[in-house]
């Protein structure tokens, strides 16, 4: 049961905790601010940003002026939200045998299958650019959803084999001994049961799709590239850009931040291939 | 346990993300070697000689070669060793009864979840840029010569980039950890006069034991493939400074086009790789028999 | 109609036989009880039965059809497993109604069935109510009643009653007693229980290690078991055994004889012993008595009211009708 705890001890413990907590998070916070600053004043000290200078959305036009942002918007969307799809698509029926039917070989099947994701993207660089350049399908969303898809999977396959194998076999027995067919003991069953993982798995690879930052750079140029690609191209920059390089940062990480925060405990969970409970 | 139909069933279901992830394994990996073996530079068009070990010789005697060794290993070695004793000590705080725990561990999260581009672009220019960042001001109203991070200590400012970036994962992580060991083991403990540095020692930090090596490998995979925080802030640079062995071989496959000698290294970061993933795998593995 | 034959069914697990050949028939109507040991195989049979499992050899007919190769969908059988197995998302009657949703069956038919089996079960008032929100016997019975509307050519249970407390156990047993009574279709019921299989059966299967030990009625295996191992299982205290002289006085190897039927003396007996530790249930006592030459302690029943003691001296005498005996292959002796 719970111990007394002084409640001196406990603030001391809530300012240096929450004094840290505030440090990592200040970064996130200060693009934040800067983003609704002007160019000119988002250059100032610190105390003087916050003390004197006024508010405005004005960069946030201007993001979108510089460069069609919502278009890397979208493409962001649509690669992390396509990657996501064809890998649930791909990885439920996987899951699903592994975690009901297991057979001898199964573990190391899936122990094969979390070791491609080990592999250094580095590694098959030149020629998954040399195939996709074959292919005519650089700088395309299309190319990126195939990545992202693949070096995903690994993660997909295994949270939902996790979340599966917690779901009793003696329901989807029942289901057949109800008289459903494999295909509606998946609809009916399987899917309603596993709905709260599912979701959880789609959450945190939206997230690692949306910041995957080695494919999305290398394999997009103009058309294609989505926002971890567009906001690079602040890195060579011209003339005053900090209160833009804000607002266009604040917009790309707001959604998965937000996500992230939902998805707390499933990361864990996730990162870990389960090692970690 | 179950019938022919369902064991057909199960292996037609699984065999579309088998055949897959073989194929994306499979391909390219041969094509790394058979290419890492090539005089095969796309400037320079036409045949593609067989050129034996003479990539790997060129790769491994390059000087930048030695320095992006260097570089790697420091750059991971920094990460973990900060986020390491840095997420044990966060751990233990936020596990410390307080007000708003969730509001906290929400804002020490945050980090996690910021786009490579992002987080190295803010630090290099919001933080770390001499005359505009807030370090340089805060140097500047003390009267101190502001740092120039990127020019006088680059390494160690992509460090300490990365390392904000993942101290939030092994938070996380060892706060669960923290989370799920026994209130009644600490209580014994303390019943057999224990106090908190002996509890610490001899109780806490065996218990996350698994939890910091689990951290320490999955950190690490990662951390071998940095390259978008270095892309975005020196372009490795100065001189080979920041160049790490996943940026090396970037710079020469594809700004000098030269697939041979990328390949080349391509090779060796794999094996550099798996030396670490053979180990994360058996802890997987173990964990998944039980 | 509910006639189950099974012939020459064998299950391997890889190299592992877990049933070697058997035969079995299950008459239609018939209340019918595997029994044995954890292990022993009886949920195995039961699941080669329903079509969970394969079949490695022989064939499995259901009212005279092979069904051997049939899914568990195309079985017409019902199961109620020991978790319930219920659907967690659905409502107790989306629960109840699944089984004729698969079936196709039309809409009012649908509730009409419902209704009815509801009111049978005494669930009307939960039927809105998901699985998570209802007591382990509530739940047993939508297992139950999802079941019933299949109107199925036989009811499976397996181990229905483990997770329920002992005084609700004893209730379902009546219920579902009851229900076989009312519906007049086979079951088949796995248990590890004895007194379970006592209570409810028509016809018990004993079996042990994937073998069947013995098949008949509840009174028929009480009375005539044919070996050690069937003697040892059925009956509540456990049958005595004497191995040894005494034994051979009557020509057998073992001789068994049930705590109910030996005679408590105080003054004369054929065995003479002391008596050891006694549990008072009020209508029955039982004593452990050490008997001068055995090399187990017997256990006795006596009426409730008896006045013996921790130390006490008794004569105890045999029931002769009442003994059974066995050979050195623990097989029954006429």
């Amino acid at each position: 049961m719970a111990r007394n705890v002084t409640t001196s001890r406990k603030s001391i413990n809530t300012i240096a905790a929450g004094a840290l907590g505030f440090l990592m998070f200040f970064p996130v916070l200060w693009i934040v601010i800067l983003s609704f600053k002007t160019e000119g004043n988002a250059i100032k000290a610190p105390l003087e940003i916050l003390l004197n200078t006024g508010w405005t959305t004005e960069s946030y036009g201007a993001v979108q002026a510089r460069s069609n942002y919502f278009k890397h918007f979208s493409n962001s969307l649509i690669i992390s939200l396509g990657s996501t799809f064809l890998g649930m698509l791909i990885a439920i029926p996987a899951a699903w045998s592994m975690a009901f039917v297991p057979a001898k070989r199964t573990k190391n099947v899936l122990m094969w299958m979390l070791s491609t994701k080990m592999l250094p993207p580095v590694g098959v660089l030149i020629p998954i650019y040399l195939i996709f350049r074959d292919l005519g399908i650089l700088d395309t969303r299309t190319g990126l959803v195939i990545v992202l898809m693949l070096i995903n999977l690994p993660i997909i396959v295994w949270m939902l084999y996790t979340y599966f194998r917690e779901i009793p076999g003696e329901i989807l027995e029942a289901a057949r001994m109800d008289g459903a067919s494999l295909r509606e003991e998946v609809i009916h069953v399987l899917v309603p049961m596993a709905i709260p993982g599912m979701a959880s798995t789609v959450l945190l690879n939206v997230i690692l799709a949306w910041n995957e930052a080695f494919w999305t750079l290398n394999l997009t140029a103009a058309k294609a590239a989505p926002l971890t690609a567009f906001i690079a191209s602040y890195s060579s920059p011209e003339g005053l850009f900090y209160a833009k390089l804000s607002a266009a940062s604040v917009m790309a990480i707001a959604p998965i931040l937000i996500m992230g925060w939902f998805s707390q405990k499933q990361l864990v969970r996730g990162l870990t291939f389960g090692a970690v409970k | 346990m179950a019938t022919k139909a369902s064991r057909s069933a199960a292996r037609l279901m699984i065999s579309p993300a088998v055949v897959l992830l073989l194929g994306w394994m499979l391909v390219p990996l041969s094509l790394t070697i058979y290419f890492s073996f090539l005089r095969y530079n796309l400037i320079t068009p036409g045949a593609n000689p067989f050129a034996g070990w003479d990539n790997y010789y060129w790769f491994l005697t390059d000087p930048s070669f030695k320095a992006a060794m260097a570089n790697t290993l420091l750059l991971v070695g920094g990460v973990l060793l900060i986020t390491v004793v840095g997420g044990i000590l966060f751990a233990l705080l936020l596990d410390q009864p307080m007000w708003g725990q969730g509001i906290i561990r929400i804002m020490a999260i945050a980090p996690f979840f910021v786009m490579p581009t992002v987080s190295g672009l803010v630090w290099k220019n919001m933080f770390m840029n001499p005359v505009n960042g807030i370090f340089g001001h805060i140097a500047q109203g003390l009267g101190l010569q502001p740092l120039d991070f990127f020019s006088q200590i680059p390494l160690l400012s992509i460090i300490l980039i990365v390392s904000w970036q993942w101290l939030p994962f092994a938070t996380l992580i060892l706060l669960t950890a923290l989370q799920s060991l026994d209130q009644e083991q600490l209580e014994a403990s303390e019943m057999d006069g224990a106090g908190s540095f002996s509890r610490f020692l001899f109780i806490m930090l065996p218990h996350m034991a698994r939890a910091i090596t689990v951290v320490i490998l999955i950190q690490t995979i990662f951390l071998l493939s940095i390259f978008a925080e270095i892309l975005v802030t020196t372009n490795g640079g100065p001189g080979v400074s920041t160049t790490n062995l996943t940026y090396l071989i970037y710079v020469s496959s594809l700004l000098q086009f030269d697939v041979g000698m990328g390949s080349a290294g391509g090779v060796i970061a794999i094996i550099l790789a798996n030396i670490v993933a053979i180990f994360l795998m058996r802890m997987i593995g173990k964990n998944l028999d039980a | 109609m509910g006639h189950i034959q099974l012939k020459g069914v064998e299950k391997c697990f890889g190299d592992v036989m877990v049933i070697p050949p058997l035969d079995l028939e299950i008459e239609d109507g018939e209340f019918v009880v595997f029994v044995g040991p954890s292990g022993c195989g009886k949920s195995t049979l039961l699941r080669l039965i329903a079509g969970l499992e394969d079949v490695t050899e022989g064939t499995v007919e259901i009212d005279g059809h092979d069904a051997t190769e049939l899914p568990p969908a195309k079985r017409g059988l019902a199961m109620v497993f020991q978790s319930y197995a219920l659907y967690p998302h659905m409502s107790v009657r989306r629960n109840i109604a699944f089984p004729m949703k698969m079936a196709r069956i039309p809409q009012e038919e649908q509730e009409r069935r419902i209704s009815e089996a509801a009111r049978v079960l005494n669930l009307t008032d939960y039927l809105d109510r998901r699985p998570g929100q209802l007591s382990g016997g509530q739940r047993q019975r939508v297992a139950i009643g999802r079941a019933i509307v299949r109107e199925p050519a036989a009811f499976l249970f397996d181990e229905p009653l483990s997770n329920l407390d002992a005084a609700l156990r004893v209730g379902m047993r009546l219920e579902i007693s009851e229900l076989h009574k009312r519906l007049a279709t086979t079951m088949i019921y796995v248990t590890h229980d004895q007194v379970e299989a006592m209570t409810m059966a028509d016809k018990i299967v004993v079996l042990q290690a994937g073998v069947i030990e013995q098949v008949g009625s509840p009174l028929e295996l009480y009375r005539a078991p044919q070996n050690l191992f069937v003697a040892g299982f059925i009956g509540s205290p456990k049958m005595n055994f004497v191995d040894g002289t005494e034994a051979a006085k009557h020509n057998a190897h073992t001789i068994g004889i049930r705590p109910e039927h030996i005679d408590v003396s105080a003054e004369s007996g054929e065995w003479t012993g002391i008596v050891g530790v006694s549990e008072h249930l009020g209508s029955d006592t039982y004593f452990r008595v050490s008997v001068d030459g055995f090399a187990e302690p017997l256990t006795v029943r006596a009426g409730g009211e008896v006045d013996l003691h921790y130390g006490d001296t008794i004569h105890l005498t045999p029931n002769l009708d009442q003994l059974h005996r066995f050979d050195a292959a623990a097989t029954r002796l006429a």
